[in-house]
């Protein structure tokens, strides 16, 4: 999935967000390369989950700016979108998502590798929030997507589980993919973050 | 791994709907039950005299059927709206048009095909004359599909609001009423003995009308609503 140097998988051009008659960001411009990991900071109501979805494309109306997306993309939200009467199993091969046809190894493979081994099969009401959030993210291991906007995937995730996802997050921008993150907390990694707050815009 | 085609797509959501139903039976059989408790109390209400009963009964059994469709309607999306898969449906690289249709289709076989295939049961209770028993059932399988279509147009404007249920009713109960005087009368005429195949013909041509045009507004209301 190796992109060409100097074409942004994203663009993202002058824009601004009004939420409610608060200005949440205003003129905020970013280009996002492959290898890059960008860290999204700002307090909360900063408009962090709003950007997001507004680079999804999930939001398409209410801001000003323009928003270019040249790669397929990969959006965790705050929701895991997994159903809590299918297996986990069932929660992936399923998915709405429509991103692969995967294999039964394949599946088993990703979720063993968050921690899910043995859960397979049990219905998904079963797991706890913890659990439902490691489903949502074995798609990361499944993805083929370069670009991945996750919105505070950390949460509810234990330590060792914060560890393992930053050193995917690291392999997968080593690769040529690109990742657009939430999160309070510094990312833990021997990889250069790019980090933009919504107040102040690019951080050096 | 490669994206799946698209038919293999909408196969792999209809099988996800069908399963997520089958594993909450409630759901199949609230609508089903929904229908034996109301035809149940038309006798109450009307006396029971058979004949009495043979006249309203296309009119009645299409009526409830309606209704058991509106009920069921109000919770097409919602559950995935919840829990965020709706974002993700909305974000997948396949055709919104076809993935909506598989939604439907599910939901059309959990409620209108079930409701069809029981109705000659409940038309015997009801004293329908026996030659229009074929009729009622063709006019509700053609029916009930065009219904599902028109409830999921009401269902994704409204799945954002947290008591849609009303709204849906007055949204999209206009667009019920054309089902609902053609598949009556297309039973009426059977039963008179008259031909019923030109009624059968309009619910028809109402249903590939809103196969090629419902998709469309359930999927911009779906955009609206997940936007919202």
């Amino acid at each position: 999935m190796a992109a060409a140097g100097n074409t942004p998988l994203l663009a993202v051009d002058d824009l601004s967000l009004e939420r409610g008659g608060r200005q949440l960001f205003q003129d905020l411009s970013f280009a996002v390369h492959p290898g890059h990991l960008l860290q999204v900071e700002g307090p909360n109501g900063a408009g962090k989950t709003s950007l997001l979805r507004i680079i999804a494309g999930l939001s398409r109306y209410g801001f000003r700016g323009r928003v270019t997306r040249r790669s397929p993309l990969l959006f965790l939200g705050h929701h895991p979108a997994v159903k809590g009467l299918l297996t986990p199993r069932e929660n992936l091969a399923w998915h709405v998502s429509g991103e692969a046809q995967l294999s039964e190894d394949q599946i088993s493979d990703a979720l063993e590798r968050v921690g899910l081994y043995g859960y397979e099969d049990v219905p998904s009401h079963t797991l706890s929030a913890g659990q439902h959030r490691r489903v949502n993210l074995a798609r990361l291991y499944l993805s083929s997507s370069p670009l991945w906007l996750l919105d505070e995937p950390f949460t509810a995730i234990d330590k060792g589980g914060v560890v393992e996802l930053q050193e995917l997050l690291v392999q997968h921008v080593e690769r040529g993919g690109a990742v657009v993150m939430t999160s309070h907390q510094a990312l833990q990694v021997a990889y250069t973050v790019t980090r933009l707050d919504l107040l102040r815009g690019l951080l050096e | 791994m490669s994206a799946p085609g698209t038919l293999s797509f909408c196969y792999r959501l209809l099988r996800r709907q069908l399963v997520l139903a089958v594993r909450r039976p409630v759901e199949i059989g609230n609508p089903l039950l929904f229908f034996a408790m109301v035809v149940a109390l038309f006798p109450l209400g009307l006396g029971p005299a058979p004949d009495r009963l043979a006249d309203f009964a296309p009119g009645i059994l299409w009526i409830i059927a309606l209704l058991s469709n509106l009920l069921t309607s109000d919770a097409v999306f919602r559950s995935d709206f919840e829990d965020g898969s709706l974002e993700q449906l909305l974000l997948s690289p396949q055709p919104l048009f076809m993935s909506v249709l598989a939604y439907i289709t599910a939901h059309w076989l959990i409620t209108g095909l079930l409701l069809a295939l029981v109705s000659p049961l409940f038309a015997v209770m009801l004293n329908l004359p026996a030659q229009g028993t074929g009729t009622l059932l063709a006019s509700l399988l053609l029916g009930t599909a065009v219904l599902s279509l028109v409830g999921c147009i009401g269902a994704a404007l409204t799945v954002g609001l947290k008591r849609g249920g009303m709204l849906i009713s007055l949204l999209i109960l206009p667009f019920y009423m054309p089902v609902l005087i053609f598949g009556s009368a297309a039973v009426q005429a059977a039963v008179r003995g008259a031909p019923a195949g030109p009624y059968l013909a309009i619910i028809g041509a109402l249903l590939c009308l809103a196969i090629a045009l419902a998709p469309l507004a359930i999927a911009a209301g779906l955009r609206i609503s997940v936007d919202a």
